[in-house]
């Protein structure tokens, strides 16, 4: 009997540790694979396809025994078997640092075919497959691809975006942590694509297992995607440096500024040279992409939202983790039907989708399907896709005031709107807390909102007024 | 035990090394003081202004050793919305650990969530954080 034990940070979090130590004690050969995504079964035993979770130390010796109830094929669970994991086809199923493993899967199958069909057919199937990228933007990115490829210089880089800060997503870091070899193929793809030698993963500080993983994937398949090398840059705790321009300064080794845009990094990126900067969900659709061809890619999603999304499903529910999905599932389902409502077993209030910048959404509103468009004309926003659950003990005042000060603390400064907007505003929430001229001070924080959306250089200062405004907007009652 | 220099010299082919080379003086001596700052900007061809500038700039970059031991506790939105801010009364209750506030480890479907070195520690309620806290 083998035994199966994610190695994933969650996982780890949870226990898993101490339950593979068990078992390895008891005389039972344990396998550490990446993490199926189901994070409140975690530590999630899994033998020979049959689920057990969460397990604790003391029940190992049950399982072993064949005396513990067990939760059946985990492949049948309905929370896996209703995704499409497009992306996240090997969670759960393979060793994050086994090249036998990631062959087995048909790993290297997309860096094979890009370098079969050549650098322009690369660049116009990822143009077919419709990606768009997933870190919030929602740019297209065969469109990027294409302007770096046209780009002239000498030298070209591809760095990927692993500073997942926004709360209530961690898709990035199981890609890392889980598949990263899928990671490595998908930035080869891009050189190839474009023409790059080098490439950088900017992975957060708070990431540390992550960072591991990558590194010792980079070193274990660098003869696979040579003359392409790639990089790992580990951040130093600042939230601004997700934003693409920043990011780029804190890996030339300077305070993580944002840059005032054009240039677009695009043309004039990394060191001044031609730069793709995509999210790691972008980075880690590719291999598929170029695997079964652009068309087979858009034929899932909705709208102008092609293909799956990793959505994250967090915070106070029942059942979270990682539902990869196409595009157009509501909210209404996510939060209900596949969350299973609040872990609190309390009433929902709200959910907050895409991190720290993005709006709070009220049950009225669940029938909004998962689409950038859909999601921005309801003035909110899509982001790295994280939805995260309140219930309705949840003081809507506080949170608004949250975002507020988080853009403070972790504004990089270079713009008035965000650097000041941000502590004025964090003031002027207190005032309505304290209820001191609540109307007058909310007209306050509206105008304030204005001049931070529409006078920031990025979207810290840009969109730090999506939580803030619409927390006032549906949930008024808990202010003043 | 490595010097500056050292730290120096094993980053010298990197393009753009002044990250690199501050994470690793921070892990070996707790801190970047002005001296090392100095060491560096010399070796880098920077003003030392601009290596002040981007210690200041980064969170995990310290200009005084903390000499006590060091919890990160994750207060983002989604700890929060899983009761992480129940613990802080407890965190503020006791002096000998420095309880950080971080923002995000990642494993927002099972906060609240802490980090201590590179342990991570999820699931947590009162009693498992005083239990967390006592065993540092």
């Amino acid at each position: 009997m083998t035994v199966r034990i994610s190695d994933d940070a969650v996982a780890i979090a949870c226990g898993a540790d101490d339950v593979a130590a068990a078992f390895i004690a008891a005389g039972v050969a344990v396998e550490r694979v990446s993490s199926w995504g189901m994070h409140w079964l975690e530590p999630l035993v899994d033998i020979d396809g049959i689920g057990y979770g969460p397990v604790s130390v003391d029940q190992v010796a049950d399982i072993i025994n064949g005396n513990a109830p067990s939760l059946g094929r985990i492949e049948d669970h309905p929370f896996i078997a209703n995704q499409t994991r497009l992306t996240f086809a090997r969670a759960g199923k393979t060793r994050p640092l086994s090249l036998d493993d990631y062959y087995a899967s048909d790993g290297w199958l997309g860096l094979a075919r890009a370098r079969e069909m050549g650098a322009q057919a690369t660049i116009d199937t990822v143009m077919t497959s419709g990606l768009r990228g997933r870190g919030g933007a929602g740019f297209p990115a065969g469109i990027k691809w294409q302007t770096v490829a046209r780009a002239s210089g000498d030298q070209k880089y591809i760095v990927c975006n692993a500073d997942e800060g926004d709360s209530a997503t961690f898709a990035d870091r199981m890609v890392m942590e889980g598949d990263p070899f899928m990671l490595i193929e998908g930035m080869a793809i891009a050189g190839f694509a474009v023409g790059a030698d080098k490439g950088y993963v900017y992975i957060r500080s708070e990431y540390p297992h992550a960072i591991a993983k990558m590194e010792a994937a980079i070193k274990l398949s660098a003869h696979l995607v040579a003359p392409f090398v790639v990089e790992v840059r580990v951040g130093a705790g600042a939230y601004i440096c997700g934003e693409e321009t920043s990011l780029l300064n804190s890996l030339e080794g300077k305070r993580g500024e944002v840059r005032a845009k054009p240039p677009l990094p695009a043309l004039e990126g990394l060191f001044g040279k031609p730069t793709i900067v995509n999210n790691v969900l972008t980075v880690a659709a590719i291999p598929w992409v170029l695997q079964h061809g652009g068309e087979a890619y858009a034929a899932f999603g909705a709208g102008r939202s092609r293909g799956t999304m990793p959505i994250q499903i967090a915070g106070n529910v029942k059942h979270g983790g990682l539902y990869e999905v196409a595009f157009g599932i509501t909210l209404g389902e996510l939060v209900h039907d596949i969350g299973g409502g609040t872990a609190s077993g309390r009433p929902v209030r709200c959910v907050q989708v895409g991190g720290p910048l993005g709006a709070y959404i009220p049950p009225a509103q669940f029938h909004l399907p998962f689409d950038y468009e859909a999601f921005a004309a309801a003035d909110a926003l899509i982001g790295h896709a994280g939805v995260n659950i309140f219930d309705d003990t949840v003081d809507m005042a506080q949170m608004a005031r949250f975002a507020m000060e988080f853009c403070a603390v972790e504004s990089c400064g270079k713009c008035t709107p965000c650097r000041l907007g941000s502590t004025r505003g964090v003031e002027t929430l207190d005032q309505i807390i304290a209820g001191k001229n609540v109307e007058a001070n909310l007209a306050l924080i509206a105008d304030l909102s204005e001049t931070m959306k529409f006078g920031s250089l990025c979207a810290l200062g840009g969109f730090t007024p999506y939580p803030v405004m619409s927390a006032i907007k549906h949930f008024p009652e808990d202010f003043g | 035990m490595a010097t500056i220099a050292d730290i120096l010299a094993e980053h010298k082919d990197k393009e753009g090394p002044l990250l690199p080379v501050l994470h690793d003086v921070q892990k070996m001596f707790g801190h970047v003081s002005e001296e090392a700052m100095r060491e560096i900007a010399q070796a880098l061809n920077l003003t030392r202004a601009e290596v002040y500038g981007v210690v200041s700039f980064y969170h995990d970059f310290r200009k005084e050793v903390e000499p006590r031991p060091v919890l990160k506790l994750c207060r983002s939105e989604a700890c929060k919305a899983r009761g992480v801010e129940a613990l802080v009364p407890i965190a503020d209750n006791q002096s000998r650990i420095k309880v950080e506030a971080i923002y995000c480890l990642g494993l927002c479907a099972v906060g609240p969530a802490a980090m201590v070195g590179e342990k991570v520690y999820a699931r947590l309620d009162g009693a498992k954080f005083k239990t967390l806290l006592e065993a540092m």
